[in-house]
């Protein structure tokens, strides 16, 4: 149960900005109307993201090309269709990661 | 009479819908986050065993669990500080990785804009992906959100987190690998949950311009992982393709 002054500093630097990428948008947009145009963006913000980091984890980014991670992907089929089939969250991560445990064990 | 059970317990189950639906409740907040907390449990075990891996003690675990508040942040803390990075490059990482909540926030703040602002820093502070994919979700459905549910979904998921993740920092001198056991691939599977969710609550025209869009999506992350880390490429690709949506949209 030990730290020392330089390591908490280090965690207040990371804290810090971690959190005002989090807060300031609540700030701004209290303080002033977003145009129409800023609303409609918005609106995609949700699927593209989410599907975004569902890329981040299926792309194998560390040799000369840009390849797909074996493992993630084979992983990624039975969660999808277990997600599709489903509708839910708790059923899904309990397949990703019961899959995932089976290739890393078995395979 | 299977049948009329049946009948009565969907009935019951309609009413039930109906009145959360207009209901704003802490508790409500909470039962809507017992379906994410199977990973935040899983990925902050997992984080609490690397963090003893790496030479963090359990304190420090706490720390980052509490004002971090940010899985893959954390992770890549862990390992940036065993390899012994300058602090500078910690804190640069810290802050890129984390980028995408600027995106996350800013997507979900406009529905928030009648509270305080000191109720606002409180949205703010506790949004991770978890919540927010909850709270886009909801708003998908209903077109609204409330500031005490926002609250009980937060805190569930924040008290939850430091829990799991200082828990796996006590045991974790005697659990040699939890990547063999998969606890990692929750993040990913609670992304592809929380995605088909989304598209579940579009209309048939609409589902269609979104395939469109995550196809490009693919396309953007895949040319984008060639010129930079991948998490800019996430906040990029974002960024790019919502634009594209703007103008494609009828």
């Amino acid at each position: 149960m030990t730290t020392t002054l330089l390591m908490v500093l280090l965690i207040l630097g990371c804290a810090l900005v971690t959190w005002l990428p989090r807060v300031i948008p609540f700030i701004l947009v209290r303080n002033l109307e977003l145009p129409q145009v800023v609303l409609r963006w918005l609106q995609f913000i949700p699927v593209c993201i989410l599907s975004a980091l569902v890329f981040q984890s299926l792309l194998n980014t560390e040799g000369k090309f840009v390849t797909l991670n074996g493992e993630n992907t084979v992983a990624f089929v039975p969660t999808l269709l277990v997600a599709l089939w489903t509708k839910s969250l708790s059923k899904t991560v309990i397949v990703g990661v019961l899959t995932v445990a089976i290739l890393r064990n078995f395979f | 009479m299977k049948g009329l059970d049946g009948v009565a317990t969907e009935i019951k189950e309609m009413k039930e819908i109906a009145k959360t639906a207009t209901e704003d409740s802490f508790f409500q907040g909470m039962k809507d986050c017992i379906p994410t907390l199977l990973g935040y449990i899983s990925i902050g075990f997992a984080f609490g065993v690397v963090g003893i891996a790496s030479k963090l003690s359990i304190l420090e675990i706490f720390l980052l669990s509490a004002l971090v508040y940010a899985g893959s942040a954390q992770f890549i803390f862990a390992g940036l500080y065993v390899a012994g990075a300058p602090m500078s490059v910690i804190i640069i990482t810290t802050f890129i990785v984390n980028l995408r909540h600027f995106l996350m926030s800013l997507t979900v703040a406009p529905y928030f804009t009648r509270y305080s602002a000191l109720r606002n820093v409180g949205f703010g502070s506790l949004l991770t992906d978890e919540t927010f994919g909850v709270a886009v979700t909801k708003m998908g459905r209903e077109k609204q959100l409330g500031g005490r549910w926002m609250d009980g979904l937060n805190l569930t998921a924040y008290l939850t987190w430091i829990a799991a993740c200082v828990l796996g920092g006590l045991v974790g001198n005697w659990i040699p690998n939890p990547n063999r056991w998969g606890l990692d691939y929750a993040l990913v599977a609670m992304f592809i949950a929380l995605l088909v969710l989304n598209l579940a609550n579009a209309s048939r025209g609409k589902l269609m311009h979104y395939l469109k869009l995550i196809g490009c999506v693919f396309g953007a992350m895949y040319i984008l992982s060639y010129f930079m880390p991948s998490h800019l490429a996430v906040l990029l690709s974002t960024v790019i393709v919502a634009t594209i949506g703007v103008i494609t949209e009828k």
